[in-house]
């Protein structure tokens, strides 16, 4: 297991340079300098602008550039962002945990309603549930974002009321970051009234963003199930008289699953996406409207080093994954 | 006690504040539009900047009145000028106290010294903080305050000269801007071991100071009690940081906020019928135009230039672009500012008569690019709307057109380059109230190749301008003002299209509170019912 962790530790080094290549590169293809993007209307001076230059460091060789940044990200230091001034990485740590927290809890309800809608669909095909069901994934999975989340809060907290707009929190708490887990940081706060509130504030946002997962978790549960449920397996369970739950619930499910973990593994980079456009409707805090507002500034180091950060991230999850097959499934233990 | 436990600390005794209490402490909510760069305003160049640090927590010498671009006495109360323009001494107020926050406790006033730090760590490469925060000084540099201030003399505690290399009238206006808000002194010694915390940390002596602030979420102040001026009416003021406004109107419908900034113009109908809003409105200090490059064939010739502007259907740019929220401009300064010549007859909306005006300075089959900027502002909604109307205006009187685009930067870079072809669609909001600010930084001969996007060095117009710099009578200034708004027109390197009235809904519960014509955001005085 040890050397298994190892070799696959080992694949990801040429990953991580490639990453920073393209972070790096990519960015300064695109065309825009983040100078005369502060500068805007205003413009700035030839000779401002050469200052400016070599104070950011921008008339190196751009290889030379590569190399000073390569250099400082192995000592841990992934930059300065160009507009705040501010280290990377204290930015990116500030925001993450509100990132993480709404991915999570996007992935648990995404999970917590896409696997039992998939079962059943299976164990009811070709019946109107199953129908329903597929119907219902497909419109989730083709909803865009944006539309989606203004379209809930405009029912929920505008007409309804039911739900706070946006934000983390209800204006009336101030809790101090301990964790920079809302949920956890208002539990160890003595805020009456703090927890729900973060709760209701949760509702929406994750309910956006855990659609378009919901829909293909619950859609690839499906097909997987009608697979083992054909399986030699599974008939000899029934002919031995198991019971109709524990022949679905756990000879046929516990085969289903590794497709579907595959998938819930390939998801957390889609969440990152969705974060991007669900973080900038509900004022969340997190990285993904950090990123987008860093690209439209061409504030290099900040793109740089959140997406080498998140890629690191979303490399450590697969590599969780893919070590949790073994544990589902002894047979491919066997053959790594 | 540490820096992070007192602010904790400040923060607890500020969450007690404002949710116990038997008497209501009155919280005002600003829906705002994005997170500070930081809190140093020296070092920024956004209006969102600004509205969360110099506008509450700092003082200049010299403000504006709220809602107006008027200059009244602050941190100076009062100053006079030399004979030949060049010196400026400033009379401090006496008794402005420095907020006392959890993480400094001032032991003076503000005083001279405060004066001298504030602009010496912008223009003095060698004071400590002069590189803190990687200090860049954008603002300071732009108005060309490197090469204009001589020296800063300390008189007395209470009394600073500003020594100029050359006389420039638009001075004082120049120190109500943001970047030329007051910092102190003491607090900037106490923390020579940690600078970066000064810039993050603010201690100023505006209206509310700061208690805590979390990037992308909130910003939360308290009223300083101890403000010069008088204590806000209101005692908390929070940031919720919404960046997009239909949300932003969402939370303003919900109650989550009083004031909202930067509506969508298609939802200010809706607004103005709810019966909980107020939509406020006021011209905005800016001006939408399109600059010809005069350096080039057929542009260089103001009939042609004239006869184009007559193509122009102005009113139907308004009502598309601006969905009927903005006037026709005539001037390139807004009617609200002084010196605005209004005895200025705008070219009428004649195709014929500009066709046959081209067609007498033979100009036939014309075909020309038209950039339109890829982003949106107020004096410009919708640029690629607007260049299409250009574009079918244009086409009636036999001119085709190709309408282009790039990012932004590129745009802004390229559409600078003295050989750039055809007209750019641009535009200004003014930083200061000064006419300077207009006129000088975007139609001066100085500014070809940067800021002029016309790249118009005209003598007469260029005469007039640097002698109302350097000249401090406003009168004198007004009629020089006036006079070169007749050159430009008769010269016409724009095309003038429109001045954008800003709109601003806020709950009505809020009282007493004004739209800032230079696009702050501004709650001191405000009141809650």
């Amino acid at each position: 297991m040890l050397r298994l962790i190892l070799k696959k530790l080992g694949l990801l080094i040429p990953t991580f340079i490639g990453v920073t290549l393209t972070s790096f590169f990519f960015i300064r293809l695109l065309p825009g300098d983040p100078i005369l993007l502060l500068a805007g209307e205003r413009g700035v001076s030839p000779e401002r602008y050469n200052e400016l230059m070599i104070q950011f460091g921008y008339n190196d060789p751009i290889w030379q550039q590569y190399l000073t940044y390569l250099g400082n990200l192995f000592q841990g230091d992934l930059g300065a962002s160009i507009v705040t001034k501010q280290p990377v990485l204290q930015e990116f740590m500030t925001l993450f945990p509100a990132t993480v927290e709404l991915g999570v809890c996007a992935m648990l309800f995404a999970v917590i309603v896409g696997l039992p809608a998939g079962i059943i669909a299976a164990v009811k095909r070709g019946k109107t549930l199953d129908h329903t069901v597929m119907t219902t994934a497909l419109a989730g999975y083709s909803m865009p974002i944006f539309w989606w989340g203004l379209l809930l809060i405009i029912l929920f907290s505008g007409m309804l009321g039911w739900t706070p707009v946006s934000g983390r929190i209800s204006f009336m708490y101030w809790i101090e970051p301990v964790t920079g887990f809302m949920l956890i940081d208002t539990l160890l706060s003595d805020e009456p009234g703090a927890f729900g509130s973060a709760v209701s504030h949760l509702i929406l946002p994750t309910i956006v963003l855990g659609t378009i997962p919901l829909a293909v978790i619950a859609r690839q549960t499906r097909s997987a199930m009608l697979e083992v449920l054909d399986e030699d397996y599974v008939r000899t369970a029934r002919a031995k008289g198991l019971s109709n739950f524990r022949v679905i619930g756990i000879h046929a499910l516990r085969n289903a699953l590794i497709p579907v973990i595959t998938i819930i593994g390939l998801q957390i980079g889609v969440l990152f996406a969705g974060a991007i456009l669900t973080e900038s409707i509900f004022s969340w805090p997190g990285v993904g409207k950090w990123m987008v507002d860093s690209i439209f500034r061409r504030d290099y180091p900040v793109v740089q080093g959140g997406l080498l950060m998140i890629a690191v991230i979303v490399m450590i999850v697969n590599l969780i994954v893919d070590l949790m097959y073994g544990l589902i499934n002894p047979k491919i233990r066997h053959t790594e | 006690m540490s820096l992070k436990k007192s602010l904790l600390f400040g923060t607890s005794l500020f969450a007690a504040a404002v949710v116990a209490g038997p008497v209501m402490a009155k919280t005002l909510v600003y829906c705002s539009e994005g997170s500070p760069e930081g809190f140093t305003p020296s070092l920024y160049t956004t209006g969102t900047t600004f509205d969360a640090s110099s506008i509450p927590v700092y003082n200049r010498l010299v403000e504006f009145v709220p809602g107006t671009t008027d200059i009244v006495p602050a941190l100076a109360e009062s100053w006079e000028v030399s004979e030949d323009g060049k010196e400026y001494t400033f009379h401090l107020r006496q008794g402005v106290k420095f907020h006392t926050t959890s993480w400094f406790t001032p032991t003076r006033d503000f005083n001279a010294d405060d004066v001298i730090f504030s602009f010496d760590r912008q223009g003095n490469p060698q004071n400590p903080y002069h590189n803190v925060s990687g200090g860049t000084y954008e603002y300071y540099n732009a108005m060309d305050l490197p090469t204009l201030i001589d020296s800063i003399e300390k008189i007395d505690d209470y009394t600073v000269k500003f020594i100029l290399t050359r006389p420039e009238s638009p001075m004082i206006a120049n120190l109500a801007m943001d970047f030329a808000s007051i910092q102190s002194a003491e607090y900037a010694d106490a923390m020579m071991n940690n600078k970066n915390a000064f810039d993050q940390q603010p201690v100023g002596t505006g209206p509310f100071q700061l208690v805590a602030y979390r990037r992308d979420a909130q910003i939360r102040y308290t009223a300083n009690p101890d403000y010069w001026d008088g204590k806000a009416p209101i005692d908390n003021l929070i940031f919720a940081i919404t960046p997009d406004a239909s949300v932003r109107y969402q939370k303003l419908v919900a109650g989550e906020c009083h004031v909202m900034a930067f509506p969508n113009p298609a939802d200010l109908e809706e607004m103005s019928r709810d019966p909980n809003i107020t939509l406020l409105q006021q011209e905005g200090l800016n001006v939408g135009y399109m600059a010809y490059n005069t350096t080039q064939t057929p542009f260089d010739n103001p009939k042609v230039r004239t006869a184009l502007n007559m193509a122009i259907n102005k009113q139907a740019i308004i009502d598309a672009v601006f969905q009927g929220e903005g006037q026709v401009a005539k001037n390139p300064i807004p009617p609200t500012m002084w010196s605005y010549n209004n005895e200025v007859v705008d070219d009428p909306y004649d195709p014929d008569a500009a066709r046959t005006m081209l067609e007498e300075e033979g100009v036939t089959n014309l075909s020309m690019k038209i950039w339109a900027m890829p982003v949106q502002r107020p004096y410009n909604p919708n640029a690629r709307r607007m260049a299409e109307i250009i574009q079918a205006d244009f086409a009636r009187v036999g001119v085709d057109v190709d309408i282009i685009t790039y990012e932004w930067g590129e745009y802004l870079q390229r559409s600078s380059d003295p050989n750039r072809d055809g007209a750019a669609l641009f535009g200004w909001t003014g930083d200061n109230g000064d006419p300077d600010n207009f006129l000088g930084v975007l139609l001066s001969c100085e500014g070809v190749g940067g800021a002029n996007r016309a790249q118009w060095c005209n003598e007469e117009f260029d005469n007039l301008i640097e002698q109302a710099r350097q000249s401090s009578d406003v009168d004198e200034r007004t009629r020089l003002y006036e006079e070169a708004q007749v050159i430009f027109k008769r010269e016409a390197p724009w095309a003038t299209i429109a001045h954008s009235i800003v709109s601003e809904p806020i709950s009505v519960r809020v009282e007493n509170y004004k739209i800032d014509p230079l696009g702050k955001h501004n709650f001191y005085g405000v009141d809650l019912n």
